[in-house]
């Protein structure tokens, strides 16, 4: 009788669908997966060492490479566990302004997530769709911080500049006269806040679009519903966090359950799954690309009738103004201090984490009172997730297995900092 | 599989519904950006490739006070100093590592002179080994060639910082 070996195989670090660097080794017998063994560690840059060699501040910029299509959920976990540490909180204007940029990042992310996931599965369009719209948050991003994506906007004790009263604009070109000029402005004439006003309000269509291409689509279905299919048991043990653990069925979302800066304010509703496979998780991410939009709405009402401080006044920890700093000799002490030095932290240790839009990102950090972190972990979503993979692609199709990588929102950023 | 859901399966009208929206696009402006013809747009927060200025009588700005060196977080600014003929403090070597720069700009927040900015370029290459490390001379020149943009964008950025 002929012997018959499974067929042994690498799926990555190149392949186009393993978002990233993710190499899966996979034992295949026939089509259907035995066994699926991830190998990480092709993106290590060395975070967590590399935050123990620098004062507090300087780290905020590499927290944005963690996970680099949510930027500012990850500075905002780092800041966070600083300011907790330094026992301050920042202006209650600076943590609107902080709540509506963390649900921008969430709208970023499931954009990115979606578009990814639905090219992976065969639907090109979507991800055209989908980056037109993360094009117009990318801008909201510049305009706030100057960079598209790595922000560094969040500092310890609030934001860095409050949010710009105008938008930069388009220009006439060869390709578009003054008339598609005007029309492609039209939302640019005011401040940011306008800005992203009008993104809410033109974004539940968008998302109808959406789900009127991908939600009752046949193919979509017979390639979502029932692959990778987790128990709300498993999902538990497994630590799956964010819409891995609600797409299982378990109502469970930090901004709820220990809200932070000011989300106790904001009324919003977390979508919850009932079946645990790609499609529910894929549902469980669309509805919160509408909550998210609704947060959005309420906190730029607030941000129109509220201005004030977005900075913490106390210049142990922040920067003073520069004009203050250019005259008050004090402020220039303060100035050359923060910007060489830093500042210490109280010894002790402290855990702060966010819902970041792909589950639980936490920062836990230890201080031994000095002016840079004794050690630094990241507690990274992804990482569970991925661990994961071999139980949940078992006994489905290679093909699925690219579904399944792209329902766990994988990236590496963060699996390997 | 009731008769209703099956003619319904057969009529394919979640795919009709899905073709729809993508042959409404057909008809809609295109959002294209045609780069390089046309940029989109920048914010005067931009942060580019990094320039030195210089005051309106062409004195250079930088006083060698080394803030940016200390709070470059990727370690990219080298800087060394020596009084100048007449005395006064000036760098003699200003480099920006642009193969580690990651763009925070830190060094601009930190200069108390405004001597260090981040433009609006943002498209530059190195065609030999070691183009990219930018030095006083050039990051001097960079300066020069742009600073009625970079006064402009300081100008209206003088409020929020």
């Amino acid at each position: 009788m002929t012997e018959i070996r499974n067929c042994t195989m690498n799926f990555g670090p190149q392949h186009p669908a393993a978002h990233g660097v993710l190499r899966l080794v996979l034992e295949l017998d026939g089509e259907v997966i035995e066994r699926a063994d991830p190998h990480v560690g092709l993106l290590h840059r060395g975070t967590e060492k590399l935050a123990e060699s620098k004062p507090f501040t300087q780290s905020v910029p590499y927290m944005d490479r963690l996970d680099y299509v949510s930027m500012m959920c990850n500075e905002h976990a780092y800041v966070m566990a600083i300011e907790k540490m330094l026992n301050v909180a920042p202006p209650i204007r600076a943590q609107y302004i902080r709540v509506m940029f963390d649900e921008i990042t969430r709208i970023l992310n499931h954009l990115m997530w979606l578009g990814a996931h639905a090219l992976d599965v065969g639907a090109m369009s979507m991800f055209l769709y989908a980056f037109r719209e993360r094009e117009d948050l990318m801008d909201c991003y510049e305009a706030v911080s100057g960079a598209r994506m790595h922000a560094a906007y969040y500092r310890p004790g609030g934001v860095y500049r409050d949010l710009p009263d105008f938008m930069p604009r388009y220009e006439v070109s060869k390709w578009h006269n003054e008339k598609d000029i005007k029309r492609l402005n039209e939302n640019r004439q005011g401040s940011l806040l306008d800005f992203i006003e009008d993104f809410t309000r033109r974004f539940p269509a968008c998302v109808d679009d959406y789900e009127t291409l991908l939600t009752d689509n046949r193919i979509w279905k017979q390639r979502t519903v029932g692959i990778g299919v987790v128990s709300p048991e498993r999902a538990l043990q497994l630590g799956f966090s964010g819409p891995m653990l609600r797409g299982s069925g378990i109502e469970w979302d930090l901004r709820k359950k220990q809200p932070y800066e000011v989300y106790s304010e904001m009324k919003f509703s977390i979508p919850v799954g009932t079946e645990g496979d790609c499609y529910d998780r894929y549902l469980v991410r669309m509805e919160e690309l509408r909550q998210s939009n609704e947060i959005i709405k309420q906190c730029v009402d607030w941000l129109r009738q509220n201005p004030g401080l977005v900075m913490l006044d106390d210049h142990k920890i922040t920067a003073p103004k520069r004009n203050e700093m250019k005259e008050d000799m004090e402020s220039l002490i303060h100035h050359f201090k923060l910007f060489t030095e830093g500042y210490c932290v109280p010894e002790g240790e402290v855990y702060s984490a966010i819902e970041h839009p792909k589950g639980e990102f936490g920062i836990y950090l230890v201080s031994d009172g000095a002016n840079k972190p004794y050690r630094l972990k990241i507690r990274a979503p992804g990482f569970a997730h991925l661990a994961s993979i071999e139980e949940m692609v078992k006994g489905h199709m290679l093909a699925d297995v690219v579904a399944v990588i792209g329902t766990q929102d994988i990236v590496f950023g963060e699996i390997d900092r | 599989m009731s008769m209703f859901s099956y003619l319904k399966s057969l009529s394919l009208l979640e795919l009709l519904k899905g073709l729809r929206v993508t042959g409404e696009h057909l008809f809609k402006p295109k959002f294209t950006v045609q780069y390089p013809d046309e940029k989109t747009p920048l914010s005067s927060r931009f942060r580019g490739h990094h320039a030195l200025r210089r005051y309106s009588n062409g004195e250079e700005r930088c006083i060698a006070c080394k803030l940016c060196e200390a709070v470059c977080p990727a370690l990219a600014i080298t800087i060394e100093a020596e009084p100048r003929e007449d005395g006064s403090r000036r760098t003699i070597l200003y480099d920006i590592d642009m193969y580690k720069c990651i763009f925070c700009g830190f060094c601009e927040e930190a200069c108390p002179v405004d001597a260090i900015v981040e433009t609006r370029r943002f498209e530059y290459h190195g065609e030999n080994r070691g183009d990219l490390i930018m030095s006083k001379e050039k990051l001097l020149a960079i300066g020069d060639e742009l600073e009625s943009q970079i006064a402009v964008d300081r100008a209206k950025e003088a409020q929020y910082r």
